[in-house]
């Protein structure tokens, strides 16, 4: 529903009064949000304790098969289970609001068949779960600090830069997909695998120093979660911690344009939802 | 003034022919594309999609304080434009300008979450149709008060009965406060006791000098809201004006319908080589100077079939069906035998027997009152309109037959207070 007191509806759509529009509408996208949030975990036997568990059981299961049975070792000076552990938070922060962003048109088919708001409004709402669960798998991490009692870096002011970069990438791969799957239900299904593919590209289980050297860093170095992994753990554990620089240009870059297109895409595409859905 | 100037609107569908749930996969994509790579061209030639037009050229304007009433067959394009209106699908073609604070009621109840409790479930729908958090905490107890779920606010939803999931959906929409109110079809849904709320909500909308548009199958409801009427037919607005002009040009259009059926070559009529259908028709007895039949008219039906074999024990069997498919009686003949040609049954249904609505025929004729030689299904279909005197209810009229019965009331004694 509109709020503004005129407006023109018109094929194209691309109405100037769009992102006011969003802004008004503000109040709608906290809502929404809480709504997710409060349905998480309705109707389970332990509730929000999932979001601490599932780290915690990711975390120990990777610490086994990685380091104990393949030997993969973190960077000098610095614990491999915190290592892990660093990545994993940044990763599934990505991960969960990359798939939930894909998912968020279709979760909401009877909204957008219904009523009108800016339908901008979906994707960033879903990423309020993730958000929360981000907090606090960090908050484990921060406990799993004190118990290796490795002390917290500087750098950990530039945290907010790189939740901020993670937010646009995921953002970026997730808005794209959200449009695709409305038209095409296969989406579905690649998602999962695509996120599952991810862990194993992006350096979460591993340290890209490991990929230092070789002739296929440059390409490596492309994938925006280099940059942000790198640099997330970076920020927690300090310089012992490899992180190049170089990555983090390509974060900024590949994530800043893939956004833009993304977003074209989807302000192009929103107004005919409900046709395909 | 005008605060509603729509141009030139059309909206364009593509049909998918092949697909029935009309979200084409990944993998149709790629198989259409190396079809038209691989094929014959002439292979081609069926077209697999088709355009579809469901509005074109919609010109109107609607000025404040009107209250618009939108009538048409399905399929004539009435949702469609409400759709547009409600910013939920653009048009291909032209613009509408809406000056003025616009809310669209197309289902009650949405965005509703099963999980959440009635209260939480308050502010999302409020949210969701435009009301701000403070609007929606002023009206809140009225809504509560309303929908009569005050003792259920902390249950989900999910647990609420479907009657109790309506009236709630219902109250908060009526505490929309909008300039111009846009209403699909809203009655079809709930009990009696909510369509009743449901209208009186709306007329006070109407005297209260907003602007509304409602759609319903339900004249009655529209002759007692709206001041004028569009009239759709396939995708067009063919008729504007006076509500009670609109409704009368309509009706009668109505019953002009196919109420006739007929084939004059016995090769290819329907049926095998023991019976074909020559014809179905459909007569009703119109009332006075009406050309439609309302729930007073009385309708014949009358059947002629060609007998392809001498000395067959025939007789016909025929079934009413509402469009939704229930079946509302059965009745047949007796069997007769018959000579070689052509065969006529006659059939009538009084007046003041079914309900309004829309109904379907089917046909059999049977051999030997066992074996079903032919079956025509949807023989012929046809609408009941509504009519009603001396009521001041407009909800759909309840059940499939609306019979009149020896059904009064007295005074069987009479106290007098000394």
């Amino acid at each position: 529903m509109a709020t503004q007191h005129s407006i023109t509806i018109k094929a194209g759509g691309s109405e100037k009064d769009y992102w006011k529009d969003l802004w008004l509408n503000k109040q709608l996208l906290w809502i929404l949000s809480k709504r997710d949030l409060s349905v998480r975990y309705k109707q389970t036997l332990l509730g929000v304790a999932w979001s601490v568990l599932r780290p915690l059981m990711t975390m120990t299961v990777m610490v086994f098969v990685y380091s104990y049975v393949a030997k993969i070792k973190a960077d000098p000076g610095i614990p491999y289970p915190l290592m892990v552990l660093g990545g994993l938070t940044i990763w599934t922060f990505f991960a969960n609001t990359f798939t939930q962003i894909s998912n968020s048109i279709l979760i909401n088919h009877n909204l957008v068949s219904k009523v009108y708001f800016p339908r901008l409004l979906m994707p960033l709402s879903s990423v309020a779960v993730g958000f929360v669960d981000f907090l606090i798998t960090f908050g484990i991490y921060l406990l799993v600090t004190a118990f290796f009692q490795t002390p917290i870096s500087w750098q950990i002011i530039f945290l907010p830069c790189f939740i901020l970069l993670t937010f646009i990438t995921s953002m970026g791969f997730g808005l794209f997909f959200a449009v695709l799957n409305v038209r095409f239900r296969d989406i579905g299904q690649l998602i999962p695998f695509m996120v599952q593919v991810g862990m194993y590209v992006c350096p979460v289980a591993y340290p890209s120093s490991l990929v230092k050297g070789t002739w296929y860093e440059k390409y490596y170095n492309l994938n925006p979660l280099v940059g942000i992994i790198d640099g997330f753990r970076w920020c927690l554990l300090g310089s012992k911690s490899y992180f190049n620089p170089q990555s983090l240009y390509s974060t900024v870059i590949t994530s800043s344009i893939i956004l833009v297109i993304s977003l074209i895409y989807f302000r192009k595409k929103e107004n005919t939802f409900v046709d395909h859905i | 003034m005008s605060v509603i100037v729509a141009e030139n609107i059309s909206k364009k569908y593509i049909i998918d022919h092949q697909r029935k749930n009309g979200s084409s996969g990944l993998r149709d994509i790629v198989s259409d594309t190396v079809d038209k790579w691989f094929r014959k061209p002439e292979k081609n030639g069926f077209a697999e999609k088709e355009e579809f037009w469901a509005l074109q050229d919609v010109n109107f304007s609607i000025d404040q304080g009107d209250r618009i009433g939108i009538v048409g067959h399905n399929g004539a394009g009435k949702s469609t434009l409400l759709k547009i209106m409600s910013r939920i699908t653009e048009p291909t073609t032209g613009q509408i300008k809406i000056d003025g604070r616009i809310a669209s009621l197309l289902e009650v109840g949405t965005g509703f979450h099963p999980e959440l409790t009635g209260r939480e479930n308050i502010f999302l729908n409020g949210a969701i149709l435009g009301m701000s958090k403070a609007e929606i905490r002023e009206s809140f107890d009225a809504i509560v008060d309303f929908a009569g779920v005050e003792k259920f606010l902390d249950t989900p939803v999910k647990r609420y009965s479907s009657g109790m999931y309506v009236r709630l959906g219902f109250a908060i929409a009526a505490h929309l406060n909008p300039e111009i109110l846009i209403v699909d079809e809203v009655l079809a849904v709930g009990d009696t006791e909510f369509q009743k709320k449901c209208l009186g909500k709306m007329r006070d909308v109407s005297e209260s000098g907003r602007t509304l548009l409602f759609v319903s199958h339900n004249l009655t409801a529209i002759q007692a809201l709206c001041n004028k009427s569009f009239y759709f037919e396939k995708g067009r607005l063919i008729d504007q004006g006076d509500t009670t002009h609109i409704v009368t040009n309509y009706l009668s259009k109505v019953s002009h319908k196919s109420l006739e059926k007929h084939w004059d070559n016995i090769d290819s009529a329907p049926g095998n080589d023991q019976v074909r259908v020559k014809s179905f028709k459909l007569f009703p007895e119109y009332q006075d100077d009406l050309n439609h039949i309302d729930v007073r008219t009385p309708i014949n039906f009358q059947f002629e079939f060609w007998n392809l074999v001498e000395g067959a024990s025939l007789n016909l069997s025929m079934h009413l069906y509402t469009f939704t498919g229930e079946c509302i009686f059965n009745v047949g003949t007796q069997a007769e035998n018959f000579g070689k040609g052509l065969v006529s049954g006659t059939c009538e249904i009084p007046g003041n027997f079914l309900n309004d609505g829309s109904y379907v025929v089917s046909m059999m004729i049977v051999k030997d009152t066992s074996t079903v030689l032919y079956n025509m299904e949807e023989a012929l279909v046809f609408d009941i309109e509504d009519y009603r005197e001396n009521v001041t209810w407009y909800g759909k009229w309840p059940g499939y037959i609306r019979p009149q019965l020896n059904f009064s009331i007295r005074q069987s004694e009479h106290v007098v207070n000394d």
